[in-house]
């Protein structure tokens, strides 16, 4: 379990003051020009040694991806972009972040900005989080003020500008490429790879993409240093992690803790348990909306970490635990997951745009029983043709429940189907 | 150049070749719905999947992915075949099952790929997608059931017509090609969208239900309804033209070609002149070839060859006009002319009068002077070239003329001769851009030439050629852009009065001064024949218009599907057109009943057959010998510098989509006047 003194989110249910005061006095925005004079690279090593990934939900380690931007800046500017566009079903974390501590991400902009050699940074918010932008707007505001943005932040010597876009509201626009086109003002629909955004990105500079959990826990890792940091977790799968809990538990939450501490303590620490006890479990989405489910069998000993949840054909995603008793109606959960992801599909490549509405109108009917025992075989294979031959993760995250449903729960669709098929042939 | 292995077999490709490009070379082929080689690739359809080492263990799609050294492709491994297979799978669900009444059918790329990766059966049993069909004007028919969402349509109209018009609303399965608010495109070049759609979601629509690909003979031409002389293909089921399409050539139209071209085709079914006629009492009658000939010959008798004249048509192939101006020279007439728009062209060397730097010269060109023309309505698959070379980057492009939307960003730098004098003062920055640029390109349009003070403009042109330095060895700068598919070949075979003669002007004139007593009109309509006054005239060509209505007796000829015919197009490029059909009722080809006239007037022309003809041809200009070639004219003195009116340079296309007597018949082109004209209304 976390200590309280290892917490880099002090303020995560906001509790204290948000504004750059209140976040000064829990240590943000101290001394950040010390970081900086680290120099660009000595940053960019310290965060590779710390063992990093991701938190947006793939887990690329983030000191590594800060690297692939070039090392001078040429004819083109560079950008950093902070995904904060937080769609994910389950998902809460980067809310609560930039509603109750905005400085934290305000800091890891510049810090990121910096040691990526950029001068501007854009924060691309999700059009729902009207209050979040309202909070993140104004600690921005706080920032130039202080002289801690804009010319010669916070005496380093170098310029950074902060910009705060709000999204319209589409899941797809949380893919980094599909961003990018939507801060150009275009539709938001994901762009092949490569090139990637390091060599080609916003307006075709050389651009980086990190969730704003990732930039936020930056400048805390650099003042506390990596070996902190990498103490944290276990190898590979480091440090502290925000899970948000939601479901069926007595408790439902957001809470930092470490990464790799096993799912049942999670939510029986924090979330105040499974609604009528661990044994009334049925199953737990580990990762967010797009990772496939996990039953009981499972959850009374998996790990939350990248790792450990890989191999158990599952992810940490966006680390959104969603529980799901035995009250559950697990097959029409699942279908209306697949209702999301049709109604998100962009309809840019066919297998998403036509596999998308095929597998959500099956598991509408699986719902009901209403199919062949043959066709949970056909829903599978649909699954595998949508899954990798997509332009972006969408496919891949549309497939991925169905399948992790047919894995674990195969004998419940078949008996919603024999049901079915007995009750109409008794009558 | 980087070593890539396809399917095991090694070989060396271009760097900056595409996956897909490479498995060409190698002769692999790869299906593809969304690629297209001269659009922006979109990787969207997922067709063209293949697996790629060192890469991730998940098939890529070849036509967005860059070659690297060292790698090694597969296309036929059980990953990328299950792919395949699966994306013909999606794109099969939601398409309709009517290929019986599709007039994609037979030349479906889905349905030859359905062939190679589809199922025998489906596994889908939903109901399948419904979506409602889009107006896009009288040539595009929609029927958007069976649409891909392949988005070429949408990046050729984007990219290469240069209209924003049309896109996609809404997203996943609800995504629709549209053009937002309905309305229907504003382009010139919409037919080719038909070619381009991979289904059958657009097909044309005045060819909707007419034939089947199958049935149809090929035949390939060249187009005469402007000056670049595209190539095309008749497509013909017996005597009838039932479609024309663009067949490649990078030089001249890539692939390409405007509305007109393709869809003025109706109008060689109406208005036909299938028999001479002879006026008799004022009124024209039926008649034999017997008895037009005996009518002209009794006409011509009596009469001095000097008082005798000849115009040829902006669509004459240039065996007929080597035949008039033979026929001419035996009859000893001076009076023959081929510019009836009244162009200062004199023909003196040829580089005055060429397109010298060629079509494919203005991919190379840096800076782009347009003066008097807008290319838009006089050849809108160069304008659509010209476009090109703008997306690619710094040319600079500037038009002194008419104001029109050409579909690029053109500094305006006045409307007439006085502006392209203060252009070459320097008085305008454009002079500098010219000058800085390695490869200026002038391009002098009719609108500009076709005037009393043309052979001045000319003039005016010649000398900002020559102070920009734009004529080498190696570049040409100097562009006239032609509007009459016949102008070239007639002033290569010298159709402009000789010793003392008469041009058009002067033989209108001459008619209304009683000077001139007969005039022979080689399908020659776009002259004011009101100005013909008393004269004997004797019409041949393919079309009851203008020119026929004034006439005194008609020879019926044959239209440019109808004969072998030799066209040289606006840059000087010969180019073959065989017969796709024969013409109608008793016409003949018109080299032949020139010849047939000549000896019934005892001034046999001394040639019996095509070939002979063609010989002829060479012998009076050794250009006509290489076929589907190009190079910059002759150079020498040309112009005229003169007196320079006031009047703004026009251009002499009022109407695009009716130009000529074949687009003047043609409901189809009536048609796209009238959606233009709605559409204007509507603003």
């Amino acid at each position: 379990m976390l200590a309280d003194k290892d917490r880099v989110f002090t303020n995560l249910y906001g509790i204290h003051d948000w504004r750059l005061a209140g976040a000064r006095a829990r240590g943000a925005w101290d001394d950040t020009k010390a970081i900086l004079d680290k120099g660009h690279d000595a940053i960019i090593d310290e965060m590779k040694k710390s063992g990093l990934r991701g938190r947006g939900g793939a887990g690329f380690p983030t000191g590594l991806k800060w690297s692939f931007m070039p090392k001078e800046v040429k004819d083109r500017p560079h950008y950093l972009i902070v995904n904060a566009d937080e769609s994910e079903p389950g998902t809460c974390k980067d809310r609560d972040i930039m509603r109750h501590d905005p400085h934290l991400l305000v800091e890891g902009c510049l810090v990121a900005g910096f040691a990526m050699r950029s001068h501007a940074g854009y924060i691309y918010i999700r059009g729902e989080f009207y209050n979040e932008a309202q909070n993140l707007q104004a600690a921005i505001r706080e920032a130039y003020d202080a002289g801690l943005l804009g010319k010669n932040a916070c005496g380093s010597g170098w310029d950074f500008d902060l910009y705060l876009h709000r999204g319209a509201g589409a899941y797809i626009c949380g893919e980094e490429t599909a961003l990018l086109e939507s801060l150009e003002g275009k539709k938001g629909m994901p762009r092949l790879k490569p090139p990637f955004p390091a060599g080609s990105g916003l307006y075709g500079c050389p651009s980086t993409v990190n969730n704003v959990e990732s930039i936020a826990v930056a400048p805390t890792i650099l003042r506390r240093g990596a070996t902190w940091f990498a103490g944290i977790g276990r190898p590979n799968n480091t440090g502290t992690k925000l899970f948000c809990i939601s479901g069926h538990v007595n408790k439902p939450c957001n809470v930092e803790e470490e990464m790799g501490i096993p799912l049942r303590e999670v939510i029986e620490r924090h979330a105040g348990g499974v609604r009528g006890g661990w044994d009334n479990l049925l199953a737990v989405i580990p990762g967010g909306a797009s990772v496939p489910l996990l039953p009981k069998s499972i959850c009374d000993t998996v790990l939350m970490d990248f790792d450990s949840l890989r191999d158990q054909k599952t992810g940490l995603g966006t680390a959104a635990v969603i529980v799901m008793d035995k009250s559950t109606d697990v097959v029409k959960a699942i279908a209306r997951l697949s209702q999301f992801y049709k109604h998100e599909s962009c309809g840019q490549c066919t297998p998403c745009r036509e596999g998308t509405g095929w597998m959500w109108r099956v598991m509408e009917r699986m719902v009901l029983g209403n199919a062949h025992i043959e066709e949970i075989d056909a829903l599978d294979d649909v699954t595998r043709q949508v899954e990798g031959h997509t332009i972006c993760a969408l496919g891949d995250a549309a497939a991925w429940p169905i399948q992790g449903l047919i894995r674990h729960f195969r004998p419940e669709m078949e008996r919603r189907i024999r049901a079915r098929t007995e009750k109409l042939a008794a009558e | 150049m980087p070593k890539v292995k396809v399917n095991g077999v090694e070989l060396e490709v271009p760097a900056g070749f595409t996956v897909l490009q490479a498995c060409e070379l190698a002769g692999v082929e790869i299906p593809r719905f969304c690629y297209h080689e001269r659009l922006s690739i979109a990787g969207n359809c997922r067709m063209c999947l293949v697996e790629v080492k060192p890469g991730p263990p998940k098939p890529q799609a070849s036509c967005a992915l860059p070659i690297a050294d060292k790698q090694e492709i597969f296309t036929t491994t059980p990953m990328v075949e299950k792919a395949r297979k699966g994306v013909m799978e999606f794109l099969l669900i939601n398409h309709p099952l009517d290929c019986p009444i599709c007039d994609q059918g037979g030349e479906c790329d889905l349905q030859d790929q359905a062939m190679g990766y589809g199922f025998d059966r489906s596994r889908f049993h939903e109901n399948k997608r419904a979506v409602p069909d889009k107006e896009l004007g009288p040539l595009v028919k929609t029927s958007m059931n069976r649409c891909i969402h392949c988005t070429r349509c949408i990046r050729f109209a984007t990219e290469v017509a240069g209209v924003e018009e049309l896109g996609a609303t809404g997203r996943g399965e609800d995504m629709e090609v549209t053009t937002y608010v309905e309305h229907a495109l504003t382009t010139e070049l919409a037919g080719n969208l038909v070619d381009l759609c991979p289904v059958g979601a657009l097909t044309s629509k005045p060819y909707a239900f007419e034939a089947r690909s199958w049935e149809l003979t090929k035949t390939e031409s060249v187009d005469v309804l402007d000056a670049l002389g595209a190539n095309i293909r008749v497509d013909t089921r017996g005597a009838q033209v039932m479609r024309v399409l663009p067949r490649l050539n990078d030089d001249v139209n890539e692939e390409w070609i405007s509305d007109k071209t393709r869809h003025a085709i109706d109008g060689l079914r109406h208005q036909r002149l299938d028999r001479p006629y002879v006026r008799r009492g004022g009124k024209l009658a039926e008649a034999t070839w017997d008895e037009a000939f005996a009518a002209i010959a009794a006409k011509l008798a009596t009469i001095d060859g000097a008082r005798v004249a000849a115009i040829a048509g902006d669509q004459c192939d240039a065996e007929s006009m080597v035949a008039l101006k033979d026929l001419m020279t035996a009859l000893g007439s001076p009076n023959v002319d081929c510019r009836q728009d009244g162009a200062r062209l004199e023909g003196g060397p040829r580089g005055s009068y060429i397109f010298n730097p060629g079509i494919r010269g203005i991919d190379q060109a840096d800076a782009i002077l347009l003066v008097g023309t807008n290319p838009r309505t006089e050849s809108p698959v160069l304008n659509a070239r010209i476009r090109k070379r703008y997306l690619h980057g710094r040319c600079a492009i500037g038009s002194v003329g008419p104001v029109a939307d050409l579909t690029y960003p053109v500094e305006r730098l006045g409307a007439g001769p006085a502006s392209l004098r203060d252009l070459l003062d320097g008085k305008t920055g454009f002079l500098e851009k010219l000058k800085a640029a390695k490869n200026p390109l002038i391009i002098v349009g009719m609108g500009a030439l076709a005037r009393e003070d043309g052979a001045a403009v000319l003039a005016m042109a010649r000398e900002l050629v020559d102070r920009l330095g734009a004529v080498r060895a190696d570049w040409n700068g100097f562009a006239v852009l032609h509007t009459a598919a016949a102008r070239v070949g007639g002033l290569d075979l010298g159709l402009v009065p000789g010793e003392g003669g008469r041009d058009v002007a002067g033989i209108l004139a001459g008619c209304e001064k009683r000077e001139i007593d007969v005039v022979y009109l080689l399908a020659a309509d776009e002259i004011d024949t009101k100005r013909l006054g008393k004269a004997f005239v004797i019409y041949q060509g393919h079309h009851g218009d203008i020119g026929a209505h004034r006439a005194d007796v008609i020879l019926p000829g044959a239209a440019y599907t109808e004969k072998p015919g030799t066209y040289v197009n606006t840059e000087g490029r010969v180019q073959l057109a065989f017969r796709a059909g024969y013409p109608p009722g008793d016409a003949r080809e018109d080299w032949a009943i020139l010849r047939a006239l000549s000896e019934r007037l005892g001034k046999t022309l001394p040639y019996d057959t095509l070939g002979q003809v063609r010989a002829r041809l060479v012998a009076v200009n050794k250009s006509f010998a290489a076929l589907d070639q190009q190079e910059a004219g002759a150079w020498g003195g040309f112009g005229d510098p003169g007196n320079l009116s006031d009047a703004p340079f026009v251009s002499p296309i009022a109407n695009f989509y009716m130009t000529c007597p074949i687009s003047r018949a043609s409901k189809t082109m009536a048609e796209c006047i009238a959606s233009r004209a709605q559409l204007m209304a509507a603003e």
